[in-house]
């Protein structure tokens, strides 16, 4: 099935051959290559990391992998959307895909990631697979969810990735529990709760970073700041649009989130951080190239034209293929052959999901409860059971 | 032998814990000890398993109004004595030394040992992060209690008052109820949201809210209301075991009940329904305070002749029609007594199912006596009126069996 590519948590393993598909990635080298980001961070009571991010060949050429099978996930997903095959809600995620992938680099699949509902790429960066994604999106019973949760609703509990959430700013809280069961077993790994610019003016935002805060819980606040609010742009929704001060006590970084590099290096040293002082917020700034879902057009509140311009500007994929190229890491057609690659994976992919059949009518039923319904009912009814048919046996036994 | 079982290897539950093992299942062949007004605990001596449904539960019947303490005496084991608040405590005590990964949070139930006392001295035992004082934000600690859920805690939410936890209904309708469908199995949220509820003395209409009505349509919750402290206990040892999400409803008027428990160890069962007083007249269904004027009428209809069967629901959500349609099989007659709101209640959902499923053994309509559709006033004799009164019971019941 069709998977990311696996990182090692620490730059400097190597990554083993088999889990690339891609011709050219096994044998790229991992000796460190250092690259500045295109802007600095900008820090709100903190000193921001370097500039200065260490990266390699192999690690360049997974990300260019990974960001284009999310673009090419996302922009199947419209099609199949506008052909009826994925209906309700469908939030894409297309120009945001470095957010995800850089996160991804820098820390374990011990860590936590909880999101709302643009969850499909992050969904794949947890280890999710392409099947799983388009069964769940066509309310197929092999999606990741059995088809009972949706667009929405993306889960993977092996992999860290705690979904998926509808109501805006609810999923906040939730990172802080996550947060707080770290802290409870003391397993040093951390939780990374990832919201939007609209969710930033949700009250229990605050209330959540301020029990954060409090009990420094190792809970890292994703702000992804793609600038709209649904329709509504964050000039107009909010007082103060720079979120990574919202904290006000709990330290804060701007990281331009077009950029993979620059989200690693951030993720990276707010790991540390959390892992020490507590809570930290990181404001990516990103971009949608979709509107808010697909019922929005995207093109009511904003132009264009600056959608063109990021795009031409600022687009993550873009940018690591001119850093593979000026580092000579691959060739145009090498890379070329890695989309074409990357789109039949896809189109399998969603060719098996069609096939895939509709869950059983009696999954309505499933999964409301933990099956058996309270403790003791029918841990009773086994042993009762269990009792009944060895006191039969022995009866047998004397009788015969 | 059960219960040895049923409390894991290591348990040193003693074999005569039985005695409390009896099937109060409400068949007419059953031969049942007879509790009118006096408790007691002496029950069959035998395993008696009667089907796969088998319930730990003493017939204990606590028939008092909620100033009184009367306590109830068992024949066959001393036990020990305790308040209903005591009882709660007793029994998340045994859970959280059982369990490493139960803890509580909520507003004052750490260092200040609970507003109702329920967590005292639970911080000293097990430290701040295990018994953790919140600030005042229901909506995000409940959350936070469900995201500690989703990855294998057992947390233990306490609103100091039930009606501060409709500022948390987004997290308990969508995350804690859904999440284990949504995610199609993956997560399971075994949290206990559980605090006071009800009317209680003249404490104003904010503070006296029952909120069992408004959450009973949240799919994949349990919903279950203590009413004496046996049952306490059993109910609060039972909920954090379960793996499903429960609210347990207490009350702020029954909190300093008294009544003698057994010493060994047990856990209720989430789902079933206690008979509290075997009759045939008419099936009285009840639940929290409500139980206490249901037995306070039930004097006074003795008196007169009747023979009532008083039936502690105690599990709101599913109602346990088991026992319930039994009772309805044999008396022919319901009336439902709760403290919900009329509108939507949960005696209007009752009310429901029982005419869905039992509707060809009732001889009259179903009564239902809730509390009036009106914010609770301050003013006492005011608040006495928008809760069911022993009298109101009363001439119900003799309408009733006309």
């Amino acid at each position: 099935m069709a998977q990311l590519t696996h990182r090692a948590s620490a730059l400097h393993k190597s990554i083993p051959a088999v889990l690339f598909a891609a011709r050219g990635l096994a044998t790229a080298s991992t000796s460190p290559i250092t690259v500045e980001t295109s802007l600095p961070f900008t820090g709100h009571k903190i000193d921001p990391p370097s500039r200065s991010v260490e990266t390699s060949s192999q690690e360049l050429l997974t990300f260019f992998r990974d960001m284009a099978l999310m673009r090419r996930m996302e922009i199947a997903a419209d099609s199949l959307y506008k052909a009826k095959l994925i209906r309700g809600f469908c939030h894409l995620y297309d120009g945001q895909e470095a957010v995800c992938v850089g996160m991804e680099a820098a820390i374990n699949k011990k860590d936590c990631i909880i999101t709302a509902y643009r969850d499909h790429c992050i969904f794949l960066g947890r280890g999710g697979t392409l099947l799983e994604a388009f069964a769940e999106l066509m309310g197929r019973k092999s999606g990741c969810s059995k088809g009972k949760g949706g667009s929405m609703h993306f889960y993977k509990k092996e992999g860290g990735f705690y979904g998926g959430h509808g109501i805006v700013g609810a999923q906040v809280p939730l990172g802080c529990g996550l947060a707080f069961a770290q802290k409870y077993s003391k397993d040093e790994s951390v939780t990374f709760a990832m919201y939007g610019d609209g969710a930033a003016n949700q009250g229990q935002l605050f209330e959540a970073l301020n029990m954060a805060a409090l009990w420094d819980l190792p809970a890292i606040l994703v702000c992804e700041n793609n600038h709209y609010g649904m329709g509504t742009a964050e000039w107009r929704a909010a007082k103060s649009p720079a979120y990574y001060k919202r904290g006000d006590y709990v330290p804060g970084l701007k990281v331009d989130g077009m950029d993979v590099l620059a989200v690693k290096q951030a993720c990276k040293f707010a790991k540390e951080h959390a892992l020490k002082n507590g809570p930290i917020i990181l404001e990516m700034d990103t971009y949608r190239y979709h509107g808010h879902s697909m019922s929005d057009p995207g093109s009511t509140y904003r132009t264009r034209d600056e959608i063109s311009g990021v795009r031409q500007e600022r687009d993550p994929i873009e940018r690591v293929r001119k850093l593979i190229l000026t580092h000579d890491i691959a060739t145009e057609k090498e890379l070329k052959d890695t989309e074409k690659e990357v789109r039949k994976e896809v189109d399998e992919a969603i060719a098996q999901a069609k096939e895939s059949p509709m869950p059983d009518p009696s999954e309505l039923f499933t999964n409301v409860y933990v099956k058996g319904l309270g403790t003791e009912v029918k841990l009773f009814h086994y042993i009762h059971l269990f009792l009944s048919r060895l006191l039969t046996t022995i009866v047998l036994e004397f009788l015969l | 032998m059960a219960a040895t079982i049923l409390h894991g290897v290591g348990a040193t539950t003693a074999l005569s814990s039985i005695n409390y093992n009896n099937s109060r299942r409400s068949l007419p062949e059953r031969k049942r000890t007879s509790l009118v007004i006096q408790c007691d605990g002496s029950l069959s001596s035998g395993l008696n398993i009667s089907n796969n449904r088998g319930a730990k539960l003493s017939t204990n019947a606590v028939a008092q109004t909620k100033q009184e303490n009367v306590t109830a005496s068992t024949t066959s084991k001393p036990g020990h004595e305790l308040l209903l608040f005591e009882a709660l405590r007793e029994g998340l005590e045994e859970e959280m030394e059982r369990d490493p990964h139960v803890c509580v949070m909520g507003e004052d139930v750490g260092h200040y040992g609970g507003s109702y006392k329920v967590t005292k001295g639970l911080a000293d035992k097990y430290g701040d992060l295990r018994v953790l004082d919140t600030p005042i934000a229901e909506n995000s600690f409940t959350g936070m209690g469900i995201g500690a859920a989703m990855t294998g805690l057992r947390p233990i939410v306490e609103g100091m008052n039930m009606g501060f936890l409709l500022l948390a209904f987004n997290q308990i309708s969508n995350n804690c109820g859904m999440l284990h469908y949504t995610s199609g199995g993956q997560f399971k949220i075994p949290i206990v949201i559980r605090g006071p509820g009800g009317v209680g003395r003249q404490l104003g209409a904010e503070h006296s809210q029952r909120l069992e009505s408004y959450f009973q349509s949240i799919p994949g919750i349990q919903m279950v209301a203590c009413s004496t402290p046996y049952n306490a206990k059993g109910l609060m040892k039972a909920a954090i075991r379960s793996d499903n999400p429960v609210i347990l409803f207490e009350h702020v008027l029954l909190y300093n009940l008294k009544e003698r428990i057994p010493d060994e160890e047990y856990v209720l069962s989430l789902e079933e329904a206690e008979m509290v007083r075997p009759g045939k007249h008419v099936t009285v269904l009840t639940y929290s305070r409500m139980r206490y004027h249901v037995m306070q009428a039930a004097k006074t209809l003795v008196n007169k002749g009747y023979d009532p069967e008083v039936i502690d629901i105690r599990s709101l959500k599913p109602f346990d029609l088991h026992t319930i349609g039994n009772s309805v099989k044999k008396t022919h007659h319901v009336l439902i007594v709760e403290e919900c709101m009329r509108t939507g209640g949960i005696g209007a959902s009752l009310t429901a199912s029982i005419n869905e499923h039992f509707h060809d053994y009732l001889d009259a309509p179903i009564v239902c006596l809730s509390s009036q559709d009106v914010p609770t006033p301050y003013a006492g004799a005011l608040e006495e009126w928008t809760v069911v009164q022993p009298a109101q019971i009363v001439a119900a019941v003799e309408q009733l069996c006309q």
